[in-house]
């Protein structure tokens, strides 16, 4: 592969530091290098990007792109599909989908908008080979996948009984069984009682038979994610979510972990990067505009935001993804069976629902944001908020909890009301009054600039997910993933928001291992991808133990023993990450 | 040497357990059903096709692999709309080629679901699917609805595995602590195991599906259902009072109720009904249609996504487009709508109507069959078929869209291809290669 040079742009790379300065960016044999041999320059690819943004490829550290419940949505929505079609072309599949997008466009629009990497937010284990299958033909991204674990038989039984050892080698076990990167947690205690249409109210309620408390299954989560050494925080679903008054659950939630010191261990070569590549939060919330509701009903609905912000711009400890909502179209899908049962009973509308064996549920309810609607006026203030109001970006990451909140293809347009106050302000006079008069966002005039833009979409959620070794960052040893936008910061006008999503939306260039994959935002090429997991060590002794009790309650499982863990046929470039190396 | 974990392919119940012992010319075969222990002799059966044939002549001819998928390349490569049906007897990965390559010819691609369970899936793009892995309904189900089928005859396994006599954590007692309601015009084996037999008059399911909302929603619904249904209102009324006593019901659907009267109306009806179920009555429902045949859940799920429709897709535009009626593939037979076809690993024309088979076998068909049928006597190229999860690996979907993984337990007999998904990429690298030289 002849060797690339990004010349003359502005560069934004905030993991090291740098803000906007005119420099040159190199990448030989896929990897971003330091210079080039006169031969090697000779023969290298030149990209002129004078007057032009470069940033790092674009890491997405939460979306759900992939998996059986995805394809629920998928399923169930023709009407999503027909209207939004993109025919074949010499290199690409053909594809459809605004919401709920079939795999090859998730590739190609994801590509399109500068992103090279995606991680599917929640893997129900049973259905892991599922996931990956889809992972195995999204084209052209770098990916990873989180095991849904919160509601767990084994979990549960384990946490309940104290048995920390065990849980650890089960976790260990379970991430390698199925190939998985990192834990997920969702409404814990919550969905197992949605096995009986239940579901649970605080953090102290236990469920029903296994008498577990929402509390001690994020406290134990989060003490043996730090005892493994995994590669990102626990990332959390809190309880409650999408009922007004939510927020004060998840406030609490987020204070369970406080006193847990964060613990990453990975056998991997960081890429340099003048910031700390290792991670130092110990609880990862996500979409939190979705567990951040006041209010005792829809009718004194409003935002929960600032008093949640407040804790995090305290508390170190905490990183969190926004689940913006950009209105129009969505699919709310999620682990959390109970709550997208109230949404489907809310909107009357179609509604999926899928409990797995002895594991965990999920939901789909198609949905659609009105700007004139007042509660979800305040939902698009409130994704807004939630990075607005936190002062620190490296504690927060920009995401539509796509399809949750809106496609991430909305993501421009989300970027662009981070950046333009007044962008904001025309769509509070587009949009109901409640926007202004139940959230503070009326009254933030933060500007975000494009080096802020490159820590929510690139740097932070590649250091929260401990993925800096490769992703996030233009520093040496790193993957030659480059977004070069057509956008020049010396002339920039965020007034001009318009202008500001189009060029947010087609990147001029989408470099994926040093390879060019878009230009002028059309795709034309397809590197390959990689699917990354966690390959955690742990005793010997405990996993024999572990597995002993694991066989002996499969008889509960509708899959026999042989047949539930999932074959690396089913990934493409599997690459292992080691972890827990060093104890 | 005895394989054990073997799956097998026979229906949409992927039973994962079964264990095979192969000698020279026999098989023997443990767990398995009596429709799965008639496959697993195919292994050994001597009506095997085992040759490539053209026919010349109205004659099957021997030829050698690379004549025959000339032939079959010649005549996808020339079609102008050519109908590409990837049946349910293969693994997703063959059934993904098949895509692939309808997308590349702009021809249409479809599966069993279009003659079988199709109508239940335009139910769930109706209404939506509340549903669960089977291993749900094997620990917390109470209470068990088999509605239009008869799982003795069509998924044997079904009740032992899941439906009836399983015992699982909650139902510790198997078929004590369950309850079983049947509905079915026919005084079926099920019927007859089950404690409330509901003998509905054909084609009455929407009514009754209608009246039973009805009660749930606190009403009585008006007296003509009795006539048009054939149940009293009061047997109604037991059966919704056994639904809301239930912790946990279990509802399975079969093609009595997508494929009578009403078709997906009633699908839409019975996710409708669970729907309202799960509406703060004191009790949780699932719905799971028995998909019959092998993988035919898989070609669903990967179809859709893939390229967004569950079935009937047609690249015509280079982009799928879904009309079942328009796009499916009897239609497009019946209205001589297609000019070429592909049939992988099912019978198609012993199972659409006389009109579409018979174009069926006028137009020029490539045929992949393990043994003689219907379809493979009226194909022009015949392609002897690989016997998946006997003699290569893939991935079938469970009837509850679980994947499952399946390993061999002996090898492709032909030197030719390792399996439907080998011989679909020799066959796509043909045509890509007519197409570019043309």
């Amino acid at each position: 592969m002849a060797a690339l040079i990004v010349k003359n742009g502005y560069v934004f790379d905030p993991l090291n530091e740098i803000n906007g300065e005119v420099m040159d960016v190199f990448i030989k044999d896929g990897k971003i290098v330091s210079g080039l041999s006169e031969a090697e320059i000779k023969d290298a690819k030149v990209i002129d990007a004078t007057g032009k943004t470069v940033m790092p490829g674009g890491v997405d550290s939460h979306t759900h792109i992939a998996g059986s419940k995805v394809n629920s949505g998928r399923f169930m929505r023709p009407e999503d599909h027909y209207k939004y079609n993109k025919p074949k072309t010499d290199i690409t599949h053909s594809g459809c989908g605004e919401t709920t997008k079939t795999v090859y466009l998730e590739g190609y629009e994801y590509a399109q908008m500068g992103y090279t990497t995606a991680f599917e937010a929640a893997v129900p284990p049973m259905k892991a080979r599922h996931t990956h299958e889809e992972m195995r033909s999204i084209p052209m991204l770098d990916m990873g996948a989180y095991l849904v674990l919160g509601n767990n038989w084994f979990m549960m039984r384990y946490l309940k009984e104290g048995d920390m050892e065990k849980a650890a080698a089960y976790i260990s076990w379970m991430m390698r069984a199925h190939k998985t990167y990192g834990i997920k947690c969702v409404n814990p205690a919550g969905v197992e009682n949605w096995g009986w249409g239940e579901n649970v109210s605080s953090l102290d309620e236990a469920n029903i038979h296994f008498e577990i408390t929402p509390r001690e299954i994020i406290k134990g989560l989060c003490e043996l994610n730090e005892e493994l050494g995994i590669p990102m925080p626990m990332h959390l679903h809190a309880n409650n979510l999408g009922h007004p008054g939510c927020y004060e659950t998840t406030l609490e939630s987020l204070a369970i972990p406080s006193k847990i010191k964060a613990r990453q261990d990975l056998a991997v070569e960081w890429a340099e990067t003048k910031i700390d590549p290792s991670r130092d939060r110990s609880i990862y919330l996500t979409h939190m505009q979705f567990n951040a509701f006041a209010g005792t009903s829809w009718r004194d609905f409003e935002s929960g935001v600032k008093p949640l912000a407040d804790y995090i711009n305290k508390n170190e400890h905490v990183v969190i993804d926004s689940g913006c909502v950009p209105f129009g179209n969505a699919t709310c899908m999620t682990g959390d069976g109970p709550s997208i049962h109230d949404i489907a009973v809310l909107t009357g509308g179609k509604w999926s629902n899928c409990d797995v064996d002895l594991e965990c549920g999920s939901g789909v309810c198609p949905f659609t944001y009105l700007k004139n609607n007042p509660v979800h006026s305040v939902q698009w203030a409130m994704g807004l908020e939630c990075l607005l109001l936190i002062d620190n970006p490296w504690q927060a990451i920009m995401t539509t909890d796509s399809p949750n909140g809106g496609p991430f293809t909305k993501y421009p347009i989300v970027m662009s009301w981070l950046m333009s106050n007044s962008f904001r302000e025309q769509t509070f006079d587009e949009c109901h009054k409640w926007a202004n008069d139940r959230s503070e966002l009326g009254g933030v005039d933060r500007e975000m600039s494009l080096y802020d833009i490159a820590i929510l979409t690139r740097a932070n959620p590649a250091k929260t997910i401990g993925m800096v070794h490769r992703k996030g960052s233009l520093g040496i040893g790193a993957d030659g993933d480059v977004t070069v936008y057509d956008i020049d910061p010396t002339k920039l006008d965020v007034n001009n928001h318009e202008e500001l999503i189009r060029k947010f939306s087609r990147a001029a260039y989408t470099i994926k291992g040093g390879e060019i994959a878009v230009k002028d935002g059309e795709i034309v090429s397809l590197p390959n991808q990689r699917t990354y997991y966690s390959d955690i060590t742990v005793d010997e002794t405990a996993e024999k133990a572990m597995l002993a009790d694991v066989k002996e309650w499969f008889r509960y499982y509708s899959i026999g023993f042989k047949h539930y863990p999932t074959p690396e046929k089913y990934l493409t470039n599997p690459t292992a990450i080691n972890v827990n190396t060093e104890k | 040497m005895v394989v054990k974990n073997v799956v097998c392919p026979v229906c949409g119940g992927s039973c994962e357990d079964i264990q095979v012992e192969l000698k020279d010319n026999s098989i023997t075969v443990k767990n398995a059903c009596k429709m799965g222990n008639g496959k697993f002799q195919e292994v050994v059966s001597e009506h095997r096709i085992k040759d490539p044939m053209i026919k010349k002549d109205g004659k099957f001819v021997k030829v050698s692999w690379e004549e025959a998928l000339d032939k079959a390349a010649e005549i996808l490569a020339n079609s102008r709309r050519p109908l590409l049906f990837m049946g349910s007897e293969t693994s997703c990965e063959a059934q993904e080629v098949g895509l692939h390559m309808g997308e590349y010819l702009g021809g249409v691609v479809d599966s069993n679901a279009t003659i079988c369970h199709g109508p239940t899936c335009m139910g769930i793009q109706e209404a939506g699917l509340p549903t669960s892995t089977c291993g749900v309904a094997i620990n917390r189900s109470d209470l068990n609805i088999y509605w239009g089928t008869n799982p003795l005859a069509s998924m044997p396994r079904h009740m032992s595995k899941y439906g009836l006599f399983p015992r699982g954590y909650w139902t510790k007692r198997g078929r004590f602590d369950r309850k079983v309601i049947t509905v079915d015009p026919r005084k079926t084996d099920t019927a007859v195991a089950s404690d409330l037999h509901i003998q509905l008059q054909p084609n009455s399911d929407y009514e009754l599906l209608n009246a039973l909302l009805t009660i749930l929603n606190g009403k009585t619904p008006h007296h003509s259902v009795e006539q048009v249904t054939g149940i009293a209102i009061s047997v109604m009324e037991e059966m919704v009072d056994m639904m809301l006593e239930a912790k946990f019901g279990s509802i399975n659907v079969g093609l009595g109720a997508g494929s009578s009267f009403g078709k997906h109306r009633n699908i839409e009806m019975a996710l409708n009904l669970v729907k309202e179920l799960n509406n703060n009555h004191g009790t949780k429902f699932r719905i799971g249609a028995l998909r019959g045949h092998c993988n035919v859940a898989g070609f669903n799920q990967i179809a859709t996504y893939l390229y967004g429709y569950p079935f009937a897709l047609d690249f015509a535009r280079g982009y799928a487009r879904y009309n079942p009626g328009e796009t499916s593939c009897v239609d497009l037979l019946r209205e001589k709508d297609v000019d070429a076809a592909l049939v992988l690993g099912a019978d198609l024309v012993g199972h659409t109507p006389a009109d579409s088979a018979k174009y069926l076998c006028q137009i020029p068909m490539v045929c992949i069959d393990i043994a003689p049928g219907p379809t493979p006597s009226g194909a022009d190229v015949l392609l002897p078929g690989v016997i998946d999860a006997f003699e290569c690996d893939g991935t079938f979907y469970r009837l509850d869209n679980v994947p499952v993984y399946f390993e061999p337990f002996t090898d492709s007999p032909f030197d030719f291809t390792k399996s439907n998904e080998d011989t679909m990429k020799q066959l796509f690298a043909k045509v890509k290669e007519l197409k570019e030289k043309a």
